[in-house]
């Protein structure tokens, strides 16, 4: 394909990113070529500082690319400016950190109807879908706390419920799991699996292995390049969590 | 290893302690030339205002030296006089001659007729107090000529204030009561007090009666529109022919005790509380009269140099409170190699007591050296103060002023700074924000700015306060002067004259240069409370836009959370301002006038539209800051 609109949700074409220069110069993103289908999930893998999370930033247009084109639901956004990015990233992408970055003085409801409320939603639509959100899920009587209040697989569950406020065309998760223990890892995978099950376009960046092997299709990245691409067939065909190995 | 000595430990500690707030200092230059600059307007404005004490002192004793100067003036009224009768009447000849034989004057001059009279000079009309002297120079009390001649027949010699606020000078035609005189000279003299208090001697008044109505004193400022001026005897007589009262004699008295004036004042005037006996002025209370002319601008300036330095404690309070959001790291590294968290608080304290000495020294020096341009004796005097002494107990009081203000807007940050786990400190952990239930659900209702802008103001609800109490202090400025021009608009348009005023024209220099002071702190201050929210907002900020906001959006939402505290402050500045004014015009015995509504209306609009441009700035420079780099931080 010419462009990476086609079929794909997600698109990038020679994508780099760089920090820098002369001696100092960092290829946080070298030459990278994707295609996210509708539907799939992506897991990418790597080290530290491998560049996962720049790219997952450049693709939901947090950053921008120093060269290369990045496409998104058929447009190419490479060169909109901050407040087309903005638009976009508040109608078509839901970003998952792995430190949550929930609101602390917001409860969990108030968190979860934030992108609704910028986006500009009337209140009480914004809350009724927040509180179907942390139906969905499992904190639907968590909604009146505050983060400081719940387990941090609770907190990831109101940040992943906040992603999906305004049905993003793709959720792109930042490792994560990486701030959980076990059972916080497999509630999360769980509710991922949901979200896989529905249709859902997911990108996962992880370290964690098991966590990658829950994806359709796993890319391994280092130094900013992908270095190999795996299909794999757990993820659309399996439980999510058994196949990580997590569930007893 | 054995243990230093506990003083080489305190030294060592000490040394420690300023080299980590020097390099602290020299690293954030900027932060501290804003700290450097609120506290040194403060104090200068502080060092002004105690420097108005008794400036007219010195150039009064100048002045009285310089015309021989009286030490008591009484003032004589006689019996009606008949047509041609050229001396006082025997009613008043008595009067003198008890008073120049009385024990203890050694010497006397008059008595000098008084001719109440009304003086036009180029369209302005005056009451003047035309008092009759002899060609020949008086051994007591006699004026001193600053420019011109003294008086001959035809001729007016008029005092200095006087002939300014008349636009009067030498060789210019004159009417008095309807006559035509020369301006001969310009004069100057310490037996009455300069234009326009002439008549406000203690318990005096302007002794000759005027003839013609309508009057040309003010009925707004009573006697305070009239002037002094000197004429022949003869000219003298032919004003006070027109007077239907009786005639008025001044008399002045030498003392072998001078300094005892206003003692034998007090005492004769109980001694002779009948109608017609004579009034006894002393030179104390004559000097007090002078001191009238500067009174108003101490009265400003004493609660503007206060208010000053209340701004310049939210100006440190919110620059401090900044500092510490970015000293966290800091903080944990020092917990982390050992120190204690009172060495942590003392580094951060040390950091602004060494700016606040050096804003002292600044605010002192400005301070001084600007006093002689407010301070200048008035042309009713001769002489000049020049720089007030600068004494030691006003250095004192400036400098733990300034002290105190870095104190009190430092201690509880530091303290909480130090306070702070070393963990969260090193994590760069900001301050957990407040929540309010209430304002979060109403935001939600409002456009995206407005929705930001409500949440970072509820958030910190203790800096939301020290901006608006900053925008009402200035507001209370802007307002005063407003109201100052109102009411003196409204006294001008009241009388006939048309002259300026000499007292109204200090107040107002005076008021400017406050409202300038205050303008200028507010502006630092503004500029410093958008930095610290932008500061402590950029988390929110960054995740604000990774959900959808746009950079345009979070800024005005910062702008909309220095504007919605700086709302109930500009509108609380309306009374407080007025409030200011009449305290410092003397409650309930001045006129005062509220300024008009579309004044205040353009004061609160002006002072709102300035924090929003002055907002912008540091609001835009945080919504440019990429939140990726700041969500990433958070993770570091």
């Amino acid at each position: 394909m010419s462009e990476a609109g086609g079929t794909a949700v997600v698109g990038a074409r020679a994508l780099r990113k760089e920090y820098g220069r002369d001696a100092g110069l960092v290829r946080a993103v070298d030459g990278v070529d994707l295609d996210v289908a509708a539907g799939e999930t992506l897991a990418v893998m790597g080290p530290s500082g491998c560049g996962k999370s720049t790219l997952l930033h450049l693709l939901g247009g947090l950053d921008r690319p120093t060269s290369g084109e990045l496409w998104l639901a058929g447009q190419r956004i490479d060169r909109l400016g901050e407040r087309a990015l903005a638009r976009l990233r508040r109608e078509a992408v839901g970003f998952v950190f792995q430190a949550f970055h929930l609101m602390d003085e917001l409860t969990a409801a108030e968190n979860v109807e934030l992108p609704a409320l910028l986006a500009g939603v009337p209140p009480r639509k914004a809350r009724r879908r927040a509180t179907g959100l942390l139906e969905q899920v499992g904190l639907a009587d968590r909604a009146g706390f505050l983060p400081s209040a719940l387990s941090g697989g609770q907190r990831q569950r109101v940040a992943v419920a906040r992603a999906l406020a305004n049905e993003p065309l793709v959720v792109l998760a930042d490792e994560p799991t990486g701030n959980l223990d076990s059972e916080s890892t497999l509630d999360v995978l769980r509710l991922f699996d949901s979200l896989h099950t529905a249709g859902q376009t997911l990108v996962i960046v992880t370290h964690d292995a098991r966590i990658a092997a829950t994806a359709d299709r796993l890319i391994s990245m280092r130094d900013g390049a992908f270095i190999d691409q795996t299909r794999l067939t757990g993820g659309s065909t399996g439980t999510l969590g058994a196949l990580a190995g997590l569930e007893g | 290893m054995g243990r230093a000595p506990r003083s080489r430990i305190i030294l060592g500690r000490t040394v420690l302690i300023w080299r980590l707030a020097g390099r602290d200092l020299r690293h954030r230059p900027a932060q501290a030339l804003l700290l450097l600059l609120a506290i040194t307007a403060a104090t200068a404005t502080l060092t002004l205002g105690l420097a108005l004490h008794g400036v007219t002192s010195q150039p009064y004793q100048r002045t009285r030296a310089a015309t021989r100067g009286p030490d008591l003036v009484a003032q004589l009224s006689g019996t009606p006089r008949r047509p041609g009768q050229r001396s006082p009447g025997p009613q008043v000849l008595g009067q003198v001659k008890a008073l120049v034989h009385a024990s203890g004057v050694t010497g006397h001059s008059g008595p000098y007729l008084l001719a109440g009279a009304v003086v036009r000079a180029h369209g302005r009309i005056a009451g003047v107090e035309a008092e009759g002297r002899s060609q020949t120079p008086a051994a007591l009390d006699q004026p001193k000529v600053t420019a011109g001649s003294w008086v001959r027949g035809g001729g007016v010699v008029l005092e200095r204030t006087f002939a300014e606020a008349l636009g009067a000078g030498v060789g210019d035609q004159v009417t008095l009561n309807g006559r035509r005189f020369r301006v001969t000279g310009i004069a100057v003299a310490a037996a009455m007090p300069p234009y326009p208090n002439l008549c406000y001697t203690p318990g005096g008044g302007c002794p000759a009666p005027f003839p013609e109505t309508p009057s040309p004193v003010n009925p707004h400022l009573g006697p305070g529109g009239i002037g002094l001026a000197w004429v022949t005897q003869p000219d003298a007589r032919v004003l006070a022919s027109s007077d239907a009262g009786s005639p008025a004699y001044v008399l002045n008295l030498k003392l072998k005790d001078p300094a005892g004036a206003q003692a034998f004042a007090s005492a004769y005037n109980n001694a002779h509380q009948v109608a017609g006996a004579p009034l006894l002025n002393s030179w104390a209370g004559i000097r007090t009269a002078d001191g009238l002319l500067v009174q108003g601008e101490q009265s400003v300036l004493s609660p503007g140099a206060w208010l000053a330095c209340l701004l310049a404690v939210a100006s440190v309070a919110v620059l401090a409170g900044g500092r510490m959001a970015e000293h966290t790291r800091r903080v944990g590294l020092l917990k982390a190699v050992g120190s204690t968290p009172g060495l942590v608080a003392a580094v951060l304290l040390a950091g602004n007591l060494i700016l606040a000495l050096a804003a002292a020294g600044a605010g002192l020096a400005a301070g001084w050296l600007a006093a002689p341009l407010i301070t200048g004796p008035g042309a009713g005097l001769v002489g000049s103060p020049g720089a007030p002494s600068l004494t030691l107990p006003t250095a004192g009081l400036v400098v733990a002023v300034a002290l105190a203000v870095a104190l009190t807007a430092t201690f509880v940050p530091a303290v909480r700074a130090a306070r702070t786990s070393t963990v969260s400190a090193l994590a760069d952990a900001a301050r957990p924000p407040r929540r309010r239930a209430g304002l979060i659900a109403l935001s939600a209702r409002l456009p995206v700015p407005l929705l930001l802008g409500v949440r970072l103001t509820a958030r910190r609800p203790r800096r939301a306060v020290l901006s608006a109490a900053s925008v009402a202090i200035t507001a209370t400025g802007i307002v005063a002067v407003l109201t100052f021009h109102a009411t003196a608009g409204l006294e001008a348009s009241g009388g006939p004259g048309g002259l300026g005023n000499p007292v109204y024209d200090r107040d107002e220099q005076m008021l400017t240069v406050l409202t300038i002071v205050l303008v200028t702190l507010a502006v630092l201050n503004v500029i410093v409370t958008a930095w610290a929210t932008v500061l402590d907002a950029r988390h929110s900020s960054a995740l604000a836009r990774a959900l959808g906001a746009t950079p345009q959006q979070v800024s005005a939402g910062v702008s909309a959370a220095q504007l919605l505290p700086a709302l109930p402050g500009a509108l609380l500045g309306i009374p407080l301002g007025v409030g200011l004014f009449a305290a410092a015009n003397g409650a309930g015995t001045r006129v005062l006038a509220i300024p008009p509504a579309w004044w205040l209306a353009a004061a609160v609009l002006g002072t709102l539209v300035t924090v929003a441009g002055l907002t912008t700035i540091p609001a835009r420079i945080g919504a440019r800051r990429p939140a990726a780099a700041i969500l990433q931080s958070e993770l570091a």
